[in-house]
């Protein structure tokens, strides 16, 4: 879903080489950093990681948004230590990109000046306390989706953040869940803002895999490079199906008409998200996009002095060491 | 842009008895802070009980061309591993 | 339990109790701006000691206070005037240095204190001190190498933590004022009298101020009203307002 806009490029490697290193993953053999990798290879990894982590850090947002405002003590922390992982996933993203030779400050500019994308289901807005359960269930549920494929993905430092990152993660749809269980089984209002929350983050949820992928040549290339494991319709389907009976367990109704079980294929039909706005969210258009990058570069404008201090402290630690020596 | 501050690799004992195993990367000014730094990020969830942490740039690591020589020779060298002498199973656990 | 006066012994421990909560929503407010990411993800783990520290203080003073009370209605069913912490807490987080400051000002004053309460004639107490001490001995750490680093940076960052001492230090005094609930738990053998605390925070917080080279001012006003609840600032009121949102607009919900 992060990689839902990646697009590869064409190559004018060495074919032979290009054959070697295709016969390697195919081989299941994880590309490390110091091999050599063909550049689209390269490009397209360090774009798919990079949107990887800007998601998680700009995903820190919405959920942030309800911190301070969380119903119980306990509510309070696990959200803390939820959004806490989110930016724990980040570093190690960019750390996985920092090994293909672009700087996480590199990364970071790129995010704050637009050039660089996230997932646009962090540019809707959190509004009532289960839109923090949904976040988790429907977000969460998306995001692990893609990214327990991506444990199996041919470059070795993205393949080991993943595996790290699923062992993390599998916490956070589950806190999710369990407050939807709360609302649902609540007072009317708040089984109102489950529906509600749900109402609003559904097609959001099935956008995130990304508009469908069936014709797309680059999606062909980097499935043979293992860097895209299914294609995002596959996806889309496989959540759909898993989600419809949780749902239905809360006792709310899915905002789809059109719902409906297709025993021929096993799955669900449903409605596609409306894919204009989709385009719209991803040009700047959405909710919140002006919010969170406004969030991001104030954050980090302010945050200079700080990260330039301490740096300078150390040097000069560094320098007096060396002169007592 | 201002200098960004260096890169660290995380070395984690997990339990004790065990090897450091390397974890992950991370950014801090000093060595100092790339300690305190990797209990905040790579032990949140009881992960360790001792670290390491060592600036990237210090790490000397073999070239993938290498490959060939550095690891094939040993691979010939079959007789290192236990499984290469067949003994008896009257003889018991060896 | 120790042979004291129950309401006193309600006030001590939600002076604890408060402190942990004010300062640790302070500091969640930080979740996802600060800085770098590993301050990000550091600030996030203070905040959490600190949230969970709270809820044995609370869980405690709630047990006392009877009816079936939680931590949680403690927390979030109380108004500004029942609230007993200390001012400096309650203040907005200004920049990352006065964020700091303050918790090393804080830090300083929990790392002597704690270990004085895991001596408490109240079994109770003596173990939410022990297990928050470990805490404590880290988030002192850490705080302490950020003012060092910061003060002793670049002349921006000096300047900056310097502004942040300044602001601040008219709050410190307010740790070591001593009232009847204090003189109580130190009949008691319940906790130290603060006042007592005082020499030995001054030597710890003169060494690290001077490292970070930062002067202290030699201004000894103290603001007061936070630790009694006599006059808070008008930032609690906000703060409140916030954290208690739900509990308040949908009461008698489950979360």
């Amino acid at each position: 879903m992060y990689a839902q806009m990646i697009k590869s490029e064409a190559s004018t490697e060495d074919p032979k080489q290009l054959k070697e290193f295709q016969a390697k993953i195919d081989d299941n053999i994880k590309v490390e950093p110091r091999d050599w990798m063909p550049e689209g290879y390269r490009k397209t990894l360090i774009r798919q990681i990079g949107q990887h982590a800007h998601s998680e850090i700009v995903g820190q947002l919405p959920e942030g948004n309800w911190i301070t405002r969380a119903p119980t003590l306990e509510r309070k922390m696990i959200l803390l230590a939820k959004v806490q992982d989110e930016a724990g996933h980040g570093l190690y993203l960019y750390a996985a990109a920092e090994t293909l030779g672009v700087s996480r400050d590199d990364l970071t500019e790129q995010l704050l000046s637009g050039k660089m994308k996230y997932s646009s289901i962090f540019n809707y807005p959190t509004l009532n306390w289960a839109d923090i359960g949904a976040v988790g269930w429907l977000v969460d549920g998306a995001a692990i989706m893609n990214q327990v494929p991506l444990q199996r993905t041919s470059y070795g430092p993205y393949s080991r953040a993943m595996i790290r990152i699923c062992k993390e993660e599998s916490f956070h749809q589950r806190q999710g869940y369990d407050i939807m269980m709360k609302m649902a089984q609540g007072t009317e209002t708040q089984k109102k803002m489950a529906q509600d929350a749900l109402n609003r983050l559904w097609y959001p949820s099935l956008m995130m895999f990304g508009p469908s992928d069936a014709e797309s040549v680059h999606s062909t290339q980097n499935m043979a490079w293992k860097i895209k494991m299914n294609t995002n319709d596959e996806l889309r389907q496989k959540f759909v199906d898993q989600t419809v009976p949780q749902a239905q367990y809360l006792g709310l109704t899915i905002p789809d008409e059109n719902l409906t079980w297709n025993e021929e294929k096993g799955g669900y039909d449903y409605s596609d998200p409306d894919w204009s706005e989709f385009f719209d969210v991803l040009k700047g258009n959405g909710p919140c996009n002006v919010d969170r990058l406004e969030a991001r570069n104030k954050a980090w404008d302010d945050g200079a002095w700080v990260r330039d201090g301490l740096m300078a402290h150390a040097e000069k630690k560094r320098a007096a060491k060396t002169a007592a020596e | 842009m201002s200098k960004e501050w260096p890169l660290w690799e995380i070395f984690i004992r997990g339990q004790h008895g065990l090897s450091h195993r390397h974890v992950g990367s991370l950014h801090a000014p000093n060595a100092e802070m790339a300690i305190k730094n990797a209990r905040d990020v790579y032990t949140r969830r009881n992960e360790g009980v001792s670290i390491w942490v060592v600036e990237a740039n210090n790490i000397s690591a073999s070239s993938p061309s290498e490959k060939g020589p550095l690891y094939e020779p040993s691979e010939s060298k079959i007789y290192r591993h236990p499984t290469f002498f067949d003994i008896p199973d009257e003889v018991g656990h060896m | 339990m120790a042979d004291v006066d129950k309401k006193m012994l309600t006030q001590f421990l939600l002076r604890m109790g408060d402190n942990t909560l004010i300062l640790g929503h302070r500091v969640s407010e930080w979740c996802g701006h600060a800085p770098v990411l590993e301050e990000d993800i550091a600030l996030a783990n203070t905040a959490l000691d600190l949230i969970g520290q709270t809820q044995f203080w609370l869980g405690y003073a709630a047990e006392i206070m009877g009816d079936s009370k939680t931590a949680d209605d403690v927390a979030f069913l109380r108004d500004v005037w029942d609230f007993r912490n200390l001012l400096l807490l309650e203040l907005p987080n200004g920049d990352f240095g006065q964020t700091l400051m303050r918790q090393f000002l804080f830090d300083s004053y929990q790392s002597i204190l704690l270990p004085r309460l895991m001596k408490s004639s109240d079994q109770h107490i003596a173990e939410i001190a022990e297990k928050s001490s470990k805490e404590v001995a880290y988030h002192v750490e850490r705080s302490a190498e950020t003012v060092v680093g910061l003060g002793d940076g670049t002349e921006e960052s000096h300047a900056r933590m310097q502004a942040a001492l300044d602001r601040l230090w008219p709050y410190v005094g307010e740790m070591f004022s001593s009232d009847e609930v204090d003189a109580a738990m130190a009949a008691a053998g319940i906790a130290p009298d603060p006042a007592t605390l005082r020499e030995e925070y001054d030597a710890l917080i003169g060494k690290v101020l001077a490292e970070a080279t930062l002067s202290i001012p030699d201004s000894d006003f103290t603001h007061k009203g936070g630790r009694n609840g006599a006059t808070h600032t008008e930032h609690l009121g906000h703060l409140l307002t916030q954290m208690q949102w739900l509990q308040r607009a949908y009461p008698g919900a489950t979360w």
